[in-house]
């Protein structure tokens, strides 16, 4: 079998990959890619939410267009990237096994990146293999990448950020959502994530998981019973819901086999398999490097900083820089990288229970265990103020790495300084001019505008709106609270869509005056 | 399932050309080079395959040709992972029994 020779192997056309295939070919390399998909772009495709971070990380910018500009750059790049390419194995003196078709082929590289990402986990529950019951990546490559509803009732278990963005998505593709549950006693995503979900009225049950799955052929309902401190069930508390099916959000786990028959030195006291590796991603044999999911579970847009640094490592390891540029494009990247891994969520507190935020404000508890901010809670925080005039009401209340709503404002009105995971401040005394560019920057749908009496005994609110159909302007329905519940009559008085929103409408209810601070969300009557 | 028409942030959602495969012997349509699993689903088929010991019914899970539990025979080749095969026109699509097609009650 003849062996071909390549400069860089990367395994895996996802963030991590391309982005550091693109950064070593910048640096001269010839970088050559493959992924076992007919496609590539990993899971960035399937991401239609707008991502979270600063300017630098592409924040406000949905995954899926983050996933065309990344194939744009590393065509720029010239890049070669070989798709239907499953990689089978890597040895010794990196050779790597791909199977392209009906044929094996043989490759060695003089560097190799493993950006394999990372498999869903899943939990055992009587009828957990009954068709119809999916993961959630499942569901989304079913709803966004082929168009087809994963299923009509669905009940999804996991409330990480896979689960509650997920959910947003089965409703935006037309979904029932019929609740929540997490077997742990507090939700495990953002809380931006899990307010936009509650306040159309899905109900989210902590401390519950999933007692049986019903169904002889195919899923047809699912009872989740309450759980104690030891993830014992409580006789009694069992709740039924008639479903078709099951999404399940439990977690990632590296897929670092291919690392570890290579024999690279592994770190399990995480929990998982994950290669032992340095900052750039370089493991335990020089010239092989990991990066991405496979080297800990983190967000898209870590792993895109992740893999540019491991693409500059591997050019200055191939000779094509010096150690000095690659120390200075490292510096650089990993300050971006920080940025991202600060705040509540950050990898050094996953499990720990927060109480107070940065700023030292209480944790909003209720967001914790139902997904939405109290009425009672919203007010201590530096989002929300009162005024008559219109003005916007961020209902941001903990400390995540996003900054775009403090960009979008250009009259001041919205304040975050250095430090992206500060909670925004709606700043006393600004003049907001309700262009609304803050309400369609809000990855998280957490901002509001909010103008007092308009007319005697009224006031408006601006909503984020990205449901179809789309309220048009006279529309009579209901005011929805941040759990969901209506609660007053509304009147759609403006709908604004624009390039520039990227396809987060903004809806202008009118509301009686006494539910102006408490009207989240509209539903047609 | 249905198929999602029109989506508020995708758009209108392609329309591919409609070609013609077997189910069971049964014809059905679905749109040339989308996964085999997503015709199915459309046309409401849940199950795949019965497993070979117990013989009890899987379905798609992953959708993304990791865990198998999706295969099928396909123009008489079993374990063929139907959401990541492209339908094309005219595919004798089978429900797998252990690994061969169902036998299906005339």
């Amino acid at each position: 079998m003849s062996v071909e020779k390549k400069e860089l192997i990367v395994v895996g056309a996802g963030p991590a990959g391309l982005s550091a295939a693109i950064e070593a070919a910048k640096a001269g390399v010839k970088a050559t890619v493959f992924d076992e998909n007919a496609a590539p772009g990993g899971q960035l495709f399937k991401q239609i939410h707008k991502f979270f971070g600063s300017k630098e990380h592409k924040a406000k910018v949905r995954g899926f267009r983050i996933g065309q500009e990344l194939l744009q750059e590393a065509r720029d790049a010239g890049v070669e990237v070989i798709l239907n390419a499953t990689v089978l194995g890597l040895y010794p003196e990196k050779e790597v096994l791909v199977q392209q078709g009906d044929e094996v082929k043989h490759y060695k590289g003089d560097a190799v990146l493993v950006a394999t990402g990372a498999a869903e986990n899943m939990v055992n529950f009587r009828g957990w293999t009954l068709p119809g019951v999916i993961g959630a990546g499942a569901a989304q490559t079913m709803m966004n990448l082929h168009h087809i509803k994963p299923g009509n009732r669905i009940l999804m278990l996991g409330t990480g950020n896979v689960g509650l963005v997920v959910s947003f998505q089965l409703m935006q593709a037309g979904c029932e959502v019929v609740a929540l549950a997490d077997a742990a006693p507090r939700i495990g995503g953002y809380g931006v994530h899990a307010a936009k979900v509650a306040r159309t009225g899905v109900p989210f049950y902590l401390s519950h998981t999933i007692k049986e799955v019903e169904g002889t052929d195919c899923v047809t309902g699912v009872t989740i019973q309450q759980v104690d401190s030891h993830f014992n069930f409580i006789p009694g508390t069992e709740k039924h819901f008639d479903v078709d099916t099951v999404c399940v959000a439990v977690g990632l786990s590296p897929m670092a086999q291919l690392l570890k028959m290579d024999g690279i030195e592994m770190d399990t006291s995480t929990g998982g398999f994950v290669p032992k590796c340095d900052e750039t991603g370089a493991t335990s044999i020089p010239g092989i490097y990991a990066a991405g999911d496979v080297a800990g579970i983190e967000e898209a847009s870590s792993a895109m900083i992740e893999g540019r640094m491991s693409g500059a490592a591997i050019a200055e390891y191939l000779g094509y820089t010096d150690a000095s540029t690659k120390d200075a494009r490292e510096k650089e990247l990993d300050e971006s990288l920080e940025s991202l891994r600060q705040g509540m969520f950050a990898p050094k507190n996953r499990g720990k229970k927060i109480e107070k935020t940065d700023e030292g404000i209480d944790v909003s508890e209720n967001l914790l265990t139902h997904g939405f901010v109290a009425d009672d809670e919203i007010t201590r925080f530096p989002g929300f103020r009162k005024q008559v005039k219109v003005h916007p009401v961020i209902e941001c209340t903990q400390n995540i790495p996003c900054n775009p709503c403090q960009d979008a404002c250009k009259k001041g009105c919205i304040s975050i300084g250095d430090n992206i995971t500060s909670l925004p401040i709606s700043v006393e005394g600004s003049e907001c001019i309700n262009c609304g560019m803050c309400v369609a920057s809000c990855s998280g749908q957490a901002i509001f505008l909010v103008a007092e009496d308009t007319e005697p005994g009224y006031g408006e609110i601006t909503i984020p709106y990205e449901f179809l159909p789309l309220p048009q302007k006279g529309d009579k329905g209901y005011g929805l609270s941040r759990s969901g519940e209506k609660i007053c009559d509304a009147e759609i008085t403006n709908v604004r869509s624009s390039k520039a929103f990227d396809g987060t409408n903004l809806v202008t209810m009118k509301v009686p005056m006494e539910y102006i601070d408490r009207a989240r969300f509209y539903k047609a009557q | 399932m249905d198929r999602i028409k029109n989506h508020p942030i995708l758009g209108e959602s392609p329309e591919g050309k409609l070609v013609n495969f077997t189910y069971d012997g049964k014809t059905l349509q679905g749109y040339e080079g989308e996964p085999i699993a997503a015709a199915l689903r459309v046309n409401g088929v849940m199950v795949h395959r019965y497993t070979a010991k117990r013989h009890e019914p899987r379905g798609v899970f992953c959708a993304i040709g990791r865990c198998t539990d999706c295969v099928m025979v396909v123009d008489g080749q079993p374990n063929v992972r139907t959401c990541i095969t492209p339908l094309r026109e005219g595919m004798k699509i089978q429900t797998q029994d252990g690994v061969k097609p169902l036998e299906i009650e005339k």
